[in-house]
C-alpha cells in the first residue's frame, strides 16, 4: 500500500489516486496531480493518454471512479460543472462547447446570466450582458464584429477566443485550457499565451494541455506527462528540456536527446 | 475598414434580420389579400374571421407547446391524445358536478401530468429519441381516453367550463355570431407569456442552448435533464389547455378528437421557421404558421375545394416553406 501523502503544501487543487473507467476502458489509473495558485502547469501526453478525461474530472463534468479531489486542502466532490465553477474552476473545452445558435454574449454568460432573480429563474438583462461581454472581450484584446454574432458564424479561432472569454469572465481561481491554441493562427497563439501569463500574474492557476512544445516552454512553470492513463513524469520547466518532454509523451525516459528527436520526425 | 462599409454591412444585416423575423407575416398578409380579392364578401366577413380564429385556437396552443419541444431538437407526438384526454376528463368531471373552478384546472393538470411522464421517461430511461417516448404516450393517452368514455362522446358541460372556448365579445359592433373570441385572448396571453419566457428568462435561453448544443449546455452548468422535463410539461400544459378550449367550443368530450393533430402542430411550427434540428424558432413564427394553415384551409373551404385537395395543398406548403428556408440559409452562408 502506498503511504498516504501529505497534502501538497499550498496546492489550490489536488487530485489523489484518481482512476476513471468507461465500462471496460481504463482512461485514468491512479493519477496524482496538484496545481498551486499563480502556477502554470503544462500537461502533455499522447492522443488518448487521458489528459482531457483528467481535466473533465477537475472541472466537475465527470465524477472519478476512484480517488479524491482536494480544493485548498479540503476534500471536495463535484456533482457537476456548476459546483466546480462555484469554487472558481473554469475550463476551456477542446471542442469549445459553444451553442452555435446563440450569440457570443449569451455563450459567455450561459448558465450565469446577469439579471434579476425570480425564484429559480433569472430575468436576463440582455443589454447588461452585451455590455459586459464587450468590455470583457476588449480586456482580452479579442476582436469580433459584434457580440450579437452567433457562435456558428465565427471562425475556429474566434470560437476558441469566445470559449476562453467564457472561462475568464468570472473571477476564476483555476483556468483549465484543453489545447487552447490548436485552432489558432500564430498571432492569436501569442495572445492566448500572454493571457495565460497575465492570469498567472493575477494569482490564477492555469493548466494548459498542449501538443506544442513552444506553448509549454513559453508559459509553463512545470510540466507533467501522462502516459496511457498514468502519471509518467513531471519536472519544473527549468529542470527539463524539449526533447526530454517529447520523450515522455512517447513513453520514454532518459533517452538520448537525439533519439527522442529522431522518433518524432 | 472604413465606416461606410461598416454601416452598409450593418444595414444589410438588419434587412436580413427584419425579413427573417417578419417575412412570414408578409406571407400571411398576402394570403389574406388574395382571398379577400377572390371572395371579398365571404372571406373578410366578421363571422368568417371569427371562425378562423376560433377554429385554430386549439391548434395554436398545441403548436406553441410543440415549438418549445422542437427548439430542444425534440418532438412530442402525444399532444393530440393529451388534448383529447384532457377534453374528456373535463367533460366527465363537469357532468359529475365537480365545481367549475376545479374543472377548469383539470385540463391543464392532465396535460402537465402527461408532459411530466414524457419528460421523466425520456430522461430517466435514456430513450434514444423523444419520438419513441411520446409515441408511447400518444397511444397510452388515447387508450385512456377511450377507456374512460367507453368510446362515446360526453356532452353537456357547465356554462363556466364552456366559456373560454365558446364566448366572444361583439362589443356591440359585430352581429352575432361574430366578435373577438375569448379563446383568442387565451392564445394571445399564452403566446406573450411564452415569448417572454423563451427570450427573457434564463431557462428560456437554456432551452435554446440545449437545442443548439446539449454538451455546451451541460458544461455551462445547466441541468439539461431538468430543463427537458419542464419543456415537456410546458408542451403538455398547452395541450391540456387546448383540450379545455375544444371542450368549450364543442360542448363535449369527444374521444376521437385531435387524432393526427400533432402533425398539424408540427407543420405549423416548421412552416413558422423553426428548425427541426433544434435551436431555432420563434413564437411569432409559430402563430404565423398556424394562421397560414388556418387561412389556407378556410380559403379552400369558402371556394369549395374538397378536403382531399386541401390536404395535398397543405403538404405542398410544408415542403415549400422548408425549401424557402433552406434557400435562405444557403444565401446567408454565402454572404
Ligand atoms: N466518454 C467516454 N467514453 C468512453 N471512453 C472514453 C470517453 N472519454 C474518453 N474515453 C477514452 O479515454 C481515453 C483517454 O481519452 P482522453 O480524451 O482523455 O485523451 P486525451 O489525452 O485528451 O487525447 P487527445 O490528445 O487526443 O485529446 C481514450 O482511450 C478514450 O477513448
Ligand atoms: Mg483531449
Amino acid at each position: 500500500m502506498e503511504p498516504v501523502r501529505d497534502s501538497s503544501p499550498g496546492a489550490l487543487l489536488e487530485a489523489r489516486g484518481i482512476s476513471k473507467y468507461f465500462g471496460a476502458i481504463t482512461a485514468l489509473h491512479n493519477v496524482n496531480f496538484h496545481v498551486a495558485p499563480g502556477e502554470v502547469l503544462g500537461v502533455v501526453g499522447d492522443n488518448g493518454a487521458g489528459k482531457s478525461t483528467l481535466m473533465k474530472i477537475l472541472s466537475g463534468l465527470f465524477a472519478p471512479s476512484e480517488g479524491q479531489l482536494l480544493f485548498n486542502g479540503e476534500p471536495v466532490r463535484f456533482s457537476g460543472p456548476k459546483e466546480a465553477q462555484r469554487r472558481g474552476i473554469e475550463m476551456v473545452y477542446q471542442d469549445f462547447a459553444l451553442a452555435g445558435n446563440l450569440p457570443i454574449y449569451e455563450n459567455i454568460y450561459l448558465g450565469r446570466e446577469p439579471g434579476r432573480k425570480l425564484g429559480p429563474l433569472t430575468l436576463v438583462d440582455h443589454a447588461k450582458a452585451r455590455r459586459m461581454a464587450g468590455e470583457h472581450l476588449d480586456r482580452l484584446h479579442i476582436h469580433v464584429k459584434s457580440v450579437d454574432q452567433n457562435a456558428e458564424d465565427l471562425s475556429g479561432g474566434q470560437r476558441q477566443a469566445v470559449a476562453i472569454a467564457r472561462a475568464t469572465a468570472f473571477d476564476a481561481k483555476l483556468v483549465i485550457m484543453d489545447e487552447p491554441t490548436a485552432a489558432l493562427a500564430i498571432k492569436e497563439v501569442g495572445k492566448v499565451l500572454d493571457l495565460i501569463k497575465s492570469l498567472k500574474q493575477h494569482g490564477v492557476a492555469v493548466i494548459i494541455i498542449s501538443h506544442r512544445m513552444d506553448d509549454i516552454f513559453y508559459c509553463c512553470d512545470r510540466v507533467m506527462a501522462l502516459y496511457q492513463g498514468s502519471n509518467f513524469a513531471e519536472a519544473p520547466l527549468d529542470a527539463t528540456h524539449r526533447n526530454e518532454v517529447i520523450g515522455w509523451i512517447m513513453g520514454t525516459k532518459g533517452h538520448e536527446e537525439a533519439l527522442a528527436h529522431d522518433q518524432l520526425h | 475598414m472604413t465606416n461606410s462599409t461598416d454601416q452598409s454591412e450593418a444595414s444589410g444585416f438588419n434587412m436580413a434580420k427584419f425579413l427573417e423575423t417578419y417575412g412570414i407575416l408578409i406571407v400571411v398578409l398576402v394570403m389574406m389579400l388574395v382571398l379577400a380579392a377572390i371572395r371579398p364578401d365571404v372571406f373578410l366577413s366578421a363571422q368568417n374571421l371569427t371562425n378562423i380564429l376560433k377554429q385554430n385556437a386549439s391548434l395554436a396552443l398545441l403548436a406553441l407547446g410543440m415549438l418549445v419541444v422542437i427548439i430542444t431538437a425534440g418532438i412530442d407526438l402525444s399532444v393530440g391524445s393529451t388534448m383529447a384526454l384532457s377534453m374528456v376528463t373535463i367533460a366527465i368531471a363537469s357532468r359529475a358536478g365537480v365545481p367549475w373552478p376545479l374543472v377548469l384546472l383539470i385540463g391543464p393538470a392532465v396535460g402537465l401530468a402527461v408532459g411530466w411522464v414524457n419528460g421523466v421517461g425520456l430522461t430517466w430511461l435514456r430513450l434514444p429519441h423523444p419520438f419513441i417516448m411520446t409515441l408511447g404516450t400518444l397511444n397510452i393517452a388515447r387508450g385512456l381516453t377511450f377507456l374512460v368514455t367507453d368510446g362515446a362522446p360526453v356532452s353537456g358541460l357547465q356554462p363556466e367550463v364552456r366559456y373560454l372556448g365558446q364566448a366572444y365579445y361583439d362589443f356591440g359592433i359585430f352581429a352575432p355570431p361574430a366578435g373577438l373570441p375569448a379563446s383568442l385572448i387565451v392564445v394571445a396571453a399564452c403566446a406573450i407569456a411564452l415569448w417572454f419566457f423563451l427570450t427573457r428568462t434564463s431557462m428560456g435561453r437554456h432551452i435554446y442552448a440545449i437545442g443548439g448544443n446539449p454538451h455546451a449546455a451541460r458544461v455551462s452548468g445547466i441541468n439539461v435533464d431538468g430543463v427537458l422535463v419542464v419543456v415537456y410539461m410546458i408542451c403538455g400544459f398547452f395541450a391540456g389547455l387546448a383540450g379545455l378550449l375544444l371542450a368549450g367550443r364543442t360542448d363535449s368530450g369527444f374521444p376521437n378528437a385531435g387524432i393526427g393533430i400533432e402533425l398539424d402542430a408540427i407543420a405549423a411550427v416548421i412552416i413558422g421557421g423553426a428548425s427541426f434540428f433544434g435551436g431555432r424558432g420563434t413564437v411569432l413564427g409559430v402563430l404565423a404558421g398556424v394562421l397560414i394553415m388556418g387561412i389556407l384551409r378556410n380559403g379552400l373551404n369558402i371556394n369549395n375545394v374538397s378536403a382531399f385537395w386541401q390536404q395535398i395543398l397543405i403538404g405542398l406548403v410544408i415542403i415549400i416553406a422548408v425549401y424557402i428556408d433552406v434557400l435562405r440559409r444557403r444565401a446567408s452562408l454565402r454572404h
